[in-house]
């Protein structure tokens, strides 16, 4: 046991070397959150703020009192995207997994080859269309997009759809049932995994959009956490501790939901090499 | 076609139709107008002219120097953090793959980074890159280097944000590790009664199994550090003297800071077209050293 013990030791410090390294922008960022303002800078470095100062964080919603609306705006659009996203991938996955029809290959073709697709070539065309739509300045470019499915989330879908048992709906069908209810009361339930990661990943995929909000949003009030966040740097960016607790704030939403679903994280970028951002 | 073979192709056009509608209204279409919009000059307020190939004679003939020099810094960018960033993601998740208590802790600190906002992360890193205070230096100091001035010197903003991105290899490591876990313990034991070392293993039984896995990483990587941006946009705007200037935000500027559509579409499919050009590449070359078990064993 104790030769095990040791034998161990080079990876565990190699471990926590790199470990430290991976926490120190985050821990930092914790840290100078708690600071009063004279003491951000101090050199060496004071990891734990001897008297914490609690109130930087309802001190960054009295220099900006939008900042609470920011919260609201980014849930508004992150709940309406993440809704789409799940919807559109049931749809979208069901009749490219369990209806047999003509069509199927030549559309699951057209969703592998937007998989690759670089964004860069849609950004200006898309904002001149949704300009000529009267869209911009609307958190509708936000999340309208989700609501017609994107191809990852259509893609695992699809892919776990495939591994239930083909005598589900054959023995409904029997009965007389219609696709639809098919889907909704019989293969919906069986695919919470699936709609868990989804939801998950079109969360933060919505939650951390800086650029959508970037182009179409431009009213104060409207802003997202990202564009608030940015916003409040730039005007009180003296203020390093505020920006921490303002920053800390943002995240919080981000790291309680991967503490809590950390095993749906991993299954989701196994299933399908998504990235987190 | 019977009556149920009817209903299915209903249904199926019916429930695929978001997706083909998406693909035609968010990707095909836009894409046909985009190419439009390189033979315009137009500025979104008055009409738009027609201008043939001027845009495309300013990105060729040096009028717009910004090109060369955004062109080079994003080539700059993908040809070092993407190597770097597979190594990095692979080397965490061969730590991660041995059998020790405490698994689970270090994965999730090695992720925890990928999921911060963008805005956070910028804003945190710009204080640990002062070249006065940042802990970076701070720690740098301790082995004799002198303050580096990172994002306020040219020369060191790239590798600024080359070393940044390795904070973000969270995902790949994951998808390393997933690749590590299903080789198959069976072609190990061969290996090892064939009198194969350990190393000897790793290089021929585990490094051949998981090379989908790199060229999987690899596209992907390349694809995404191609349309790298947000970073440079909040931390450094471009700037120094223009050496964090990168493709996707000259696209940017030049549409929605300079409103010249034409010349922004121009850029933006220039991009697009180097960024399919690698892709094909790295999918002819993938013959050469990606190994798919389902081939060979034909």
């Amino acid at each position: 046991m104790r030769t095990a013990r040791f034998a161990n030791l080079p990876w565990h410090i190699i471990c926590w070397v790199l470990g430290i390294s991976f926490l120190l922008p985050l821990v930092w960022m914790f840290s100078t959150a708690l600071k009063p303002p004279g003491l951000v800078f101090e050199t060496p470095i004071r990891w734990i703020p001897e008297n914490p100062r609690w109130y930087n964080y309802p001190q960054v919603f009295e220099k900006l009192p939008l900042f609470s609306r920011f919260f609201v705006n980014t849930f508004y659009v992150t709940l309406m995207g993440a809704t789409g996203c799940v919807l559109s991938s049931l749809l979208v996955g069901f009749g490219l997994s369990r209806i047999n029809w003509p069509g199927r290959n030549a559309v699951f073709g057209m969703l592998i080859a937007t998989l690759m697709l670089p964004g860069v070539v849609t950004i200006i065309p898309l904002y001149i269309i949704f300009r000529y739509a009267q869209l911009v300045g609307t958190f509708y470019p936000l999340w309208i997009p989700a609501w017609f499915g994107y191809a990852f989330y259509i893609f695992l879908m699809r892919q776990y759809m495939m591994t239930l048992p083909r005598e589900l709906d054959e023995a409904a069908r029997m009965d007389g049932a219609a696709n639809f209810r098919i889907l909704w009361q019989i293969i919906t339930p069986l695919c919470s995994p699936a709609i868990a990661t989804i939801a998950i990943f079109a969360f933060l995929q919505h939650y951390n959009d800086f650029l959508g909000p970037l182009l179409y949003i431009s009213a104060n009030e409207m802003f997202t956490l990202q564009l608030g966040l940015l916003w409040f740097q730039g005007r009180f960016g003296n203020f390093w501790h505020l920006v921490m607790a303002a920053s800390v704030m943002t995240i919080m939403p981000v790291l309680v939901l991967f503490f809590t679903a950390q095993k749906r994280f991993v299954q989701g970028i196994q299933l399908t090499g998504l990235a987190g951002r | 076609m019977t009556a149920s073979q009817r209903r299915d192709l209903r249904d199926g056009i019916l429930f695929t139709l978001p997706f083909v509608l998406g693909a035609l209204l968010l990707w095909v279409g836009p894409m046909l107008y985009s190419l439009v919009l390189v033979v315009l000059d137009w500025n979104l307020i008055t009409r738009p002219d027609y201008v043939g190939m001027k845009n495309l004679a300013k990105l060729v003939d040096g009028r717009d120097p910004l090109f060369y020099k955004s062109l080079y810094n994003t080539f700059y960018f993908t040809f070092f953090s993407v190597p770097l960033q597979l190594l990095a993601a692979f080397g965490l998740a061969l730590l991660l793959n041995q059998p020790m208590k405490g698994l689970g802790i270090y994965r999730t600190i090695f992720y925890i980074p990928s999921i911060t906002p963008a805005v956070a992360f910028a804003v945190v890193w710009i204080q640990i890159l002062n070249p006065e205070w940042g802990i970076l230096n701070q720690i740098l100091g301790w082995f004799g280097v002198e303050p580096i001035k990172w994002l306020f010197d040219p020369a060191f903003t790239r590798p600024a944000f080359v070393l940044m991105s390795l904070w973000l290899v969270g995902p790949q490591m994951i998808i390393f590790l997933a690749g590590l876990q299903s080789v198959s313990p069976e072609l190990k034991d061969a290996a090892q009664i064939d009198g194969a070392n350990t190393w000897q293993s790793f290089l021929h039984v585990t490094i051949p199994a998981i090379s989908p896995i790199f060229f999987f990483n690899l596209v992907i990587g390349v694809i995404g550090s191609f349309q790298v941006f947000t970073n440079a946009f909040i931390m450094t705007r471009g700037g120094p003297q223009d050496s964090t200037l990168f493709m996707v935000l000259h696209i940017y500027r030049n549409a929605f800071e300079w409103f010249d559509m034409g010349y922004a579409a121009t850029l933006a499919w220039v991009l697009f077209i180097i960024i399919m050009i690698f892709t094909v590449i790295q999918f002819r070359f993938a013959r050469t050293w990606v190994y798919y078990e389902s081939e060979s064993s034909n």
